[in-house]
Formats: structure tokens, sequence, C-alpha cells
């Protein structure tokens, strides 16, 4: 497994190479230096992964969890930080994500870019940000995760701004900067709070299962933590939670997600959609055995927000004009389900890790891993039409189906998937979630079934917006929109097979489990059925309502209920409550006196040190007077000074 | 006599090979290149340096040689964490070497290279014995060796009359430090009747912390104080460093520094290791260090001239550098050493660009600095990078080494020190800001031509950049270091075990 630090290694080196040559390259050279490197990081991964699920299992029936590397990185006595790399289920798993996503957008971007200023920055950073996300998911301890956490903060943040000519892109990095900044306070309140009690900022190298009396994270020693009181654990993970609620896009910190899509598009399929978004879920998982053993009750808070988060969401998707904005609020939304399923896992007998009570576990991840690719297929193919049409506005998109027929076939394969449709990938990670959900409470699984119909329902809203409908005449009349080129639609059809397989193809239980032993995944007949026929019956009245030429029950509806048409569409005004709470309450009432006391008070002592500063030198130059003699006097005088100070 | 002794002396015996070698070369070679017997330039002794260096510390990699070893009846005694502290050293000089290179092509310096190296390996050899001394003699000859070639040095370009001037003022206070360090060593002799460090350590019993022994100890510090500029011994440096040639003065502020104060904190832990000398020699550092930082801090903020800036500069780094000495702890040696180290490259990047500067233009002063962005933007940025370093700005180097020497000092029980210090640590990013603004910002009717340096300059100048960005970043070195320190026990700083 030595060859995994390469897998970290080579996207940094290309981003130095890439950012520090910029435009001494051609345009060709860097990108294809670029994809030729993701290439062979893709490669690895999927040999990593293939010699880690086929090694034996251990006893237990789990895999091994392996440490290629793991270095002091920072000695601070008994706390240390470390960095190296980490292979467990979950971390291979995303491996596999990261890099085949990453790898997709690398070659989409080669048409999509095409002739773009700043063609080499552009590649540079999408090196920096896959070495940044991998080295998220495949660290050894909490610190590690957190500082590649903020490496993948930075990355985003220069891609959002890429158009930095842009005003509206600039304004949208910076506020996804702030936001996940803000949350990222947290989640370090609460790394510091967990080292401070713990002793450690490791995640436990031994697979977390109870068996046999091993606690999880068999170095944490929460003695201190259990002494201090029971409330000191749950604490520090909810603070950690908040983080992920930042990087996820969770209520109420949602905001910065769809003024992200102001980045080029294969971005967001890349960092706003596949990867980055996941890392809250992720982090949730990783710290999974922590949660169950110490957090239990607060584990509802999870799944709450998370509820409400997929409600609200879809609900605004519904009345979105923008394409992208559509697939932001729905990325929202489908980040909210995995929330959901983590949150509804339930210790087993004995506060034990079970399969089935924590069957929310897989699921989560399961989806995570179907969601990342038809999410990224979704994005790049609304990537395909806005280079078609040049605009994100569906009214003036339309009967594209003719025109652009790939990436109409790959965009209903991943909208049927959204939707939950068998047998594509997305109806067997949903029905586990919904399945979880309803052994956890009853009302949380029928609101989630309402939120899946949702779903379909403006998931094809979408769909027949831009393929169906009528025509848009002024803009044919200008360029006969056309198919993209195939660098494009290859990562097209790539992602959409997989889309079509990976749902029955693969057994994922049987790789990534709660407990880590093997699971079978079974379908809950009744379940299923609910489910499908619910989204059949949602994608039929989107299709009543949109898929005709006029649409008079839309705009009848959008009529009747002006109002809510009106607020969803704003999206319940949100952004405006921020605006009011940050300007008008904390820029005016905090932050001006506080302005005025560092002006005046701050500023004017260091000035004053300053100025004192100045004077004394000038009071003391006379010390260094060039005499020799002099320099011997003051050395003896020193002398007898220090032996005074010295014996007495 | 067991000849096989001589054996674990190797660093010393390979570095008389290398000047051995160089001593001979110089014979048959020469500097001029009209005279056809070829050019006697830089690389002969960089390549023999950096082999030397090689040799003595692979081995040391391993666990082989961890443990301490003293031969010629305890006069030599040499421990893992020396080989490394005099690798540093080879470092330091192999860059002093390679930035040496353009200033000795010169036509007045072309006749006069052999000597350089020679005399600057001579200071490395007596540095050598210094570190690795056991008995006071040992120590002052390695100290007299490293010194009088330096004096030399200094005025290496005699017919400048500030170069002569500054010898001329280095030997002068050398020998009178030199003065009162022998008579110190002379009273540590009459309270113990023995100049071996391990005797002198178990006679303390009888004589302990009487006045005699604090003077010895006192006069003993007053003469490592000297060689490294600390406050109040330090009025000679800014003259000294001025005067000198700029490569010389990196030398100076760099590696005599540098083993003087690693050797002062071997010699303490190991013969004041008694709990009263401790407490007095904490008491005496805390004043010296406070002096140190803040007095070079105010004379820095004043200066016009970037070398004696750099002096002032460099004084203040030796307060810090000293922080590592407090309580003579493990961690404090760890910290001293990686502090040594990553000033080192910091502090030789800097003089290297000053020294390019100079070569081309003549120019030492703030003001010529204005502008220099505009018209050599690689040499202003990595003069950037090693400034930020020295103020210790992270993700540099500089942030970690102090990190590590104020939290050493924490662990050993002085957080007003740290404070102090901490306070001063802003104080010293102000001037150096100010020759990055100067570079930056300052706009400059005749700012510095563009130049192109010399490979062996840019060798040097990448060495130093390397060092500064990655020293920090990568734990490796400092863990290294940290495997092989050794300090005090709890046990010796807390009055027990001390024969009183």
């Amino acid at each position: 497994m030595e060859h995994t630090l390469l897998i970290l290694l080579l996207p940094f080196l290309s981003f130095l190479f890439l950012g520090l040559m910029d435009s001494k390259l051609s345009h060709r050279v860097s990108g294809l230096i670029g994809t030729t490197v993701l290439g062979v990081v893709a490669a690895l991964s999927y040999y990593t992964a293939w010699q880690y699920f086929t090694a034996d299992r251990l006893a237990d029936g789990t895999f091994a969890t392996l440490v290629p590397y793991n270095a002091t990185w920072l000695p601070l006595g008994a706390l240390h930080f470390d960095m190296g790399i980490m292979l467990d289920p979950i971390s291979v798993m995303m491996l596999i994500v990261i890099s085949t996503v990453s790898l997709m957008v690398h070659i989409y971007s080669f048409g999509y870019m095409h002739g773009e200023r700043g063609f080499q920055r552009y590649y540079a950073f999408l090196s920096l940000f896959t070495m940044s996300m991998l080295g998220l998911v495949v660290a050894t301890n909490i610190f590690q995760m957190y500082l590649f956490w903020e490496l993948v903060g930075v990355s985003s943040y220069l891609l959002i701004g890429f158009y930095y000519t842009m005003p509206a892109a600039i304004a949208a990095s910076k506020k996804a900067f702030i936001v996940t900044r803000f949350a990222d306070m947290f989640f370090l309140v609460g790394i510091l709070i967990f080292g401070y009690y713990t002793s450690s900022f490791s995640f436990d190298f031994a697979h977390p299962v109870y068996a046999d009396g091993v606690t999880p994270f068999a170095s944490v020693d929460t003695a201190k933590a259990v002494a201090a009181g029971g409330f000191i654990l749950p604490t520090a993970l909810v603070l950690m939670f908040i983080g992920g609620a930042g990087k996820s896009a969770m209520f109420p910190l949602h905001i910065w997600l769809p003024d992200a899509m102001e980045g080029p598009t294969p971005v967001s399929a890349l960092i706003h959609a596949a990867t980055m978004v996941v890392a809250g879920v992720y982090q949730i998982a990783r710290m999974f055995p922590m949660w169950i053993a110490y957090a239990p009750e607060q584990m509802s808070i999870v799944v709450w927000i998370g509820v409400f988060t997929a409600f609200y969401a879809a609900a605004v998707a519904c009345a979105q004009s923008d394409i992208k904005r559509v697939l932001a609020f729905s990325t929202i939304s489908q980040i909210a389900f995995m929330m959901v399923a983590l949150g509804v896992c339930m210790p087993g007998h004995e506060a034990l890790i079970d399969n089935h009570a924590s069957l929310g576990y897989m699921a989560s991840m399961f989806h995570l891993f179907t969601h990342a690719m038809f999410k990224a297929c979704l994005f790049l193919g609304a990537g395909c039409i806005i280079h078609a049409v040049h605009s994100n506005e569906m009214s003036t998109m339309g009967g594209l189906r003719k025109y652009m027929p790939i990436t109409h076939i790959t965009f209903l394969i991943s909208c049927l998937a959204i939707a939950g449709i068998p047998p594509f990938s997305g109806f067997f990670s949903k029905d586990e979630i919904l399945t979880a959900c309803m052994h956890y409470s009853p009302i949380c699984g029928w609101i989630m079934t309402g939120v899946a119909a949702m779903t379909a329902f403006y998931m094809f809203r979408l769909y027949y917006g831009i393929f169906w409908g009528t025509e848009n005449k002024a803009l044919h009349a200008a360029h006969t929109p056309h198919e993209a080129p195939w660098t494009m639609t290859l990562p097209l059809i790539i992602l959409s097979l997989i889309t079509i397989t990976c749902g029955w193809a693969v057994n994922f239980g049987s790789f990534v489990s709660a407990s880590g032993a093997d699971y079978q995944i079974h379908l809950d007949p009744s379940i299923a059925t609910t489910s499908v026929v619910i989204a059949v019956a949602a994608i039929l009245v989107a299709t009543w309502m949109y898929a005709r030429e006029s649409q008079p029950v839309a705009v009848d509806l959008k009529e009747k209920f002006p109002r809510l048409h009106r607020w969803a569409y704003k999206r319940f005004y949100m952004d405006e409550v921020y605006q009011y709470i940050t300007h008008r309450i904390i820029f005016a009432h905090i932050s001006t006196p506080i302005a005025w006391f560092d002006r005046h008070v701050i500023d004017g002592f260091f000035d004053f040190l300053a100025w004192g500063t100045h004077k004394l030198s000038e009071k003391i130059r006379g010390l260094q007077s060039g005499n020799v003699q002099w320099y011997a006097f003051v050395f003896l005088l020193g002398t007898i000074l220090l032996y005074i100070i010295m014996v007495l | 006599m067991d000849y096989s002794q001589f054996l674990t002396m190797h660093a010393e015996l390979s570095l008389l090979v290398v000047i051995t070698i160089l001593f001979i070369a110089d014979l048959f070679m020469c500097g001029d290149k009209k005279c056809g017997k070829g050019v006697y330039n830089t690389c002969l002794p960089v390549v023999l340096l950096t082999l030397h260096t090689v040799l003595n510390l692979c081995p040391c990699c391993g666990q082989c040689c961890s443990e301490s070893v003293s031969a010629f009846g305890g006069m030599y005694q040499h421990t893992a964490m020396m080989t490394v502290m005099k690798s540093v050293l080879n470092v330091g000089t192999i860059i002093v070497f390679l930035m040496a290179h353009k200033w000795l092509s010169r036509e007045e310096n072309l006749i006069k290279q052999g000597e350089f190296y020679l005399l600057t390996l001579f200071t490395l050899f007596g540095m050598y014995l210094m570190i690795s001394s056991g008995h006071f003699l040992v120590f002052f000859i390695g100290l007299e060796t490293a010194s009088i070639p330096l004096a030399a040095l200094v005025a290496f370009d005699k017919q400048r009359y500030e170069s002569a001037e500054a010898g001329a003022k280095f030997i002068l206070i050398a020998l009178f430090s030199s003065g009162l360090l022998l008579y110190g060593i002379s009273m540590i002799y009459g309270a113990t009747g023995t100049l071996y460090f391990d005797e002198v350590m178990q006679h303390w019993g009888t004589n302990g912390n009487a006045n005699i022994a604090v003077l010895g100890l006192l006069l003993f510090i007053t003469g490592m104080g000297f060689k490294i500029s600390l406050v109040p011994f330090h009025l000679w440096t800014a003259d000294t460093y001025e005067g000198a040639p700029t490569v010389v003065t990196g030398y100076l502020s760099v590696i005599s520094k540098g083993a003087a104060a690693f050797t002062l904190l071997t010699v303490l832990i190991k013969v004041f290791a008694c709990c009263a000398f401790v407490a007095t020699w904490d008491w005496a550092f805390f004043w010296i260090i406070v002096a140190s930082i803040t007095i070079a801090n105010l004379f820095a903020v004043r200066q016009k001239n970037l070398k004696r800036f750099m002096a002032f500069s460099a004084i203040s780094q030796a307060g810090y550098l000293i922080l590592g000495v407090m309580d003579g702890t493990a961690q404090g040696m760890t910290a001293l050493v990686f502090y040594l180290l990553v000033y080192m490259v910091a502090n030789l990047g800097a003089f290297a660009v000053i020294s390019v500067v100079e070569q081309s233009s003549g120019k030492v002063g703030m003001d010529d600095y204005n502008g220099l962005y505009h018209t050599n933007p690689k040499l202003a940025f990595l003069m950037t990078l090693c400034l930020f370093s020295l103020a210790g700005i992270p993700p540099f180097a500089g942030f970690f080494s102090k990190f590590f020497v104020f939290m050493a000092a924490f662990n050993a029980g002085h957080p007003w020190l740290v404070l102090i210090a901490l306070i001063n640590t802003v104080i010293s990013l102000y001037y150096y800001l100010l020759i990055v603004k100067a570079m930056y910002i300052q706009p400059n009717e005749t700012p510095i031509a563009c130049f192109k340096s010399d490979g062996y300059t840019r060798v040097a100048l990448a060495l130093c950049t390397l060092g500064v960005v990655v020293l920090g970043i990568c734990g490796v070195a400092y863990n290294h270091i940290d495997a092989l320190s050794y300090g005090l026990d709890t046990v010796a700083r807390c009055c027990q075990g001390c024969g009183q």
C-alpha cells in the first residue's frame, strides 16, 4: 500500500508545476498534464481499492484498517499533530468517488473551458482541490482532517472566484469562504475540546467495533471527559457537526452553496455536488463510533436539521428558474438525506454497533456514492446545455432533445436515478435511507418519502423545461444549439453508465457497513413499492404540468398562490435575513463601537509604543560610540552588574 | 597509549584531511587565470566539505553512535547530538562558501582565495574542538582557534579602512573577553582543583555555590556571551559586522554564534548541573535575554545600513536562541539546535542577497533597496521569505523555531520571559517589514539595476529558500534532533543529588 502516498503527492506536484509555470505552458499542454496526472491518480485509487477489498477479512468479518504512513508533524508534549494516510472502507470508497469524478471533470473541462483566459490556472486549482480532498478523506486524525478541510475551502474559494472580473463571482466566493469559515470555527473549538479531554486527535486505527470490550477509538482516553461530565463529548461532537453542516450546506448555513454556482460548471460538479459538500457527511461517518457511544441522544439534532433542510431545499428547488440553482438546491436536499440517514442510526444490543440498527450508516455512504455519480452527471449535462445556449435560465431553453441527444439521454438517466426509479442507482440507496428512517420514526420516514416525491417532481420539471416544451426561436435564429464535443459527452456517458449499473451490480453493504462486517442489502418490499409509486406519481404530475408546449396548470398555480411562489422563488428570504442580521445588527451595533475602540485606544497604545521606542533609542544611541575602550568598559560594567544580580 | 582513541575524533580528523587537501591544492593552483595552472575555484572546497558532512552524518542517522563516548582520559567527549550540531555548522559553512564565490573572484581577492577557505575551516575546526571538549583547556584552545582566524577574516579586505578597523576592534574585544574567561576558568580551578568537566562537577560537593564558583560561572558566561554577542557584551558587533566583508559577516552571525550557543548549553548542563547553579544561571540569563532582545530591537529600528541592521537583528535573534538554555532541559536543547538551523538558513539567505547586491552595485543602505522588487523581483522575493522567517511569520520555518523555543522556556517555568519575548517579536516584525516595504512599495528614481547572479550564489539561495520553506512544514528535522537531545533531569534541577 506504499503507493498511496503517490495519490496525494502527484496532484500536489501537478499543482505546483502548473501553478508555477502558468502561462509559460500552452493551454493544451497544461490541460494534458493535469488530466494525465489525474488519470494516474484514479488508476492508483482503483488499484488501492481492488487490493484493499480483495484482501482477507479479519476474524470478525471486517476489513483491516491500514495505515501505510503516519508521522508526527508537530509534537506538543502528550498531544501531537500527525500526518498520515489511513485506509478503511469509507476512505477507500471516497478515494474512488473523488478520483473518478475529478478525472471526469478534468476531461470535461478540456471542452468546456476551451479558450478561456486562465486555463492553466484553472487546472492548477483543480489539482490543488483534488489533493486537498484526497488528503481530507485519508486523514489519520481529526487535526489533519481539519487542515485539509481548510485547504479544500481555500481551493473552493479560488475556483468559485475563477472569473474574478465578474463582481457576482467575487461576492459568491467571499460568501462561500466566510460562511464555511464561520462554521469551521465551531469545528475547531470542537476539535480542541475533544483533544483537551481525550489527549488525542487520532482516529482509532483498529476498526471501530465494540466486540470483546474493545472500545472504538481505542487510543482515545475518554476517562477525563467522562469525569468532567457527560456533556463534554456530546458538546465537542455537536460543535464538529456545526462545522460539517457549514461545509455540507445544512440549514441555516446553506446560503453559500446556491451562490457558489457562479463558478465554472465543471467546478460545481466536482466541488459543489460530488465531493467537497459531502465532507460534512464524511466527518460524521468518521466520528460515527463516538456518536453512537457517547452522544446517541444528540444524534436527533442531526436528524431534524437534516429533515428540515431536505424539505426546505426541495421546496425552493420547485420554484427556481436558473437550472444550476435548481441543481444546487437539489444537492442540498440530497445531502440532507445522507445526514438524516446517519442521524437515524441507533446503537444495537448493549450499545454495540449493529448493522441492522445502524442501517442508515451504510445507506448514507451508499447514497453519497451514487449521488456523487448522478449529480456530477447532471451538472456536467447542465454545463453542456449552458455551453450550447449561453444562459442559465430555463426560459431560454426548451425542446433541446433533438439537438443534443447524448446530453438528453444521460440527463434523463440521472433524473430517473435521483427520482428513485429502479433499476437506476438512486433507487437502491434512497430506498435504504427511507427504510432506515421508517425504523427510526414513522413521522420522519413519511416526511422523507414526501421529500423524495418532491425531488422527482422538481427534477422532471427541470428536465421537461430544458428538453421539451417550446423551442426558443430567437436563440435558434442566432445559431442552432448543437451537441457538445466528445471531451464533454464522454464523461456524461461514463457517469450515466455507472448510474445505471452500480445500484444492482454491486452489493454495497459488503464493502461498507456500520460494523464493517459483510451486510446483505434487503429491499423492504412495502417501502420500495410505496416510494416507487409516489415517485412515478410525482413524475406524472410533472409531465402533465410541464411536458407540453404551453403550461396552463403551472401558470394557474403561480397566479393562485402568488405569495407562496414568490417566497419559494426568493428562497424564503434567507439571504435577506442574513443581510439584516449582519448589517443592521452586527455591523451597526457591535462592530462600530469596536472599531472606535480599535482606532483610538488600541492604535493609540501602539502609536505610543512606537513613539516611545524611537525616543528611547535616540536616548541610548550614545552607547554605540565606536570607541573600543568604551566597549570594554561596558563589557566589564555589565559583568559586574551581572555578578551582583547573581550573588544577591 | 591507545591510538584507536583517535577514531572517536573522526569528525575532526576528516576536517583536518579536508584542510590538508585544500592547503596542498592551494600550492599548485592559483587563482589567476593567466598563470595557466588551473583555477582554484569554489567547487573543490564545497565538494570536499559536502563529502565530509555526509560521511560524518550518515552513520549517525542509525542508532549505532547514539551513546556518548569519551577519549584521552575525558578530555574529548562526544555525543550524537554533537555530530548533528557539527553538521549544521558544516552546512552553514558550505552555504557561506557558495556565497563567497563572486566576492572571491574579484581582482584583488583572486590571489587570496585559498586563505579564505583555510582560515574559515580553521575556525570551524576550533568550533569542533570547543563543542566536543571535556576539559577547560581543550575548550579554551578550541575557542581561541575559532577566534583568531576570524579576526583575520574580518580584516580580509585589509586595504579597506572599515575592514581593518573592524578586525582591530574584534581582536581587541576578543582578547579582553578571553582574559576574563581565563580568569573565570582559574576561579573554577581554584574552587575544585581540576579542569576536567566530569571531575569539576563532582568537586562542587565541597565548595559548591561559593561565591568564587559563581564568579567562575559568570566569567564563563561572559566569555561565551561575547561570542554569541549578547547584551551587554555586544557592542563590538555592529562595527565589526558593518566593516567585515559581507560573506564573513554572514559566517560570524550564524556559524560562530551557533557553535558558541550550543557549547554554552552543553557545558552548563555538564559542569554547572548543580541545582543552586541552575537557579543562578537562569536568573542571569533572564536579564541577559530581556536586555538582548529589547535593546537590540531598539537599535535595529534606527539603522540605515543593512549590514548594521543585520547586526542588531542578530543580537536580538541570539536572545531568542538563548531561551533554549533556560533550565537546561532536553526540550530546550532540541529547540536551540532547531532554532539555530532555521536561523542559519534564513540569515544566510538574507546575507546572500545583501552580498550579491553589494557585489553588483556596491550599495548596502536601506534606501538603496527601494524599488528592488521592480528590477530584481526574484531576489526581492527571496529576501522577503528570509525576513518573514526571521520575524517568525507562519508558515515559514522561523515561526516553528520560535514556537519551539517559547515552548521550551515556558515549560521550564518562565512564562514572563516568554511574554516579554513575544512582545519583542512584534517590534522585530516592524523593522523586518521596513525592508520589505522598501523593496516593494517605496518608489525610487534610481533603483538597483537588474543583474544576474552567478550559479554558486543561486545554489546558496536555493538551499536557503528550501530550508526556510521546508524545515518548518516537515517536522522530520525537529523529530530527529529531538530524538538525540539530552538535558538536566528534574532531579538535578530540584536540589537533590548534588553533593551539598
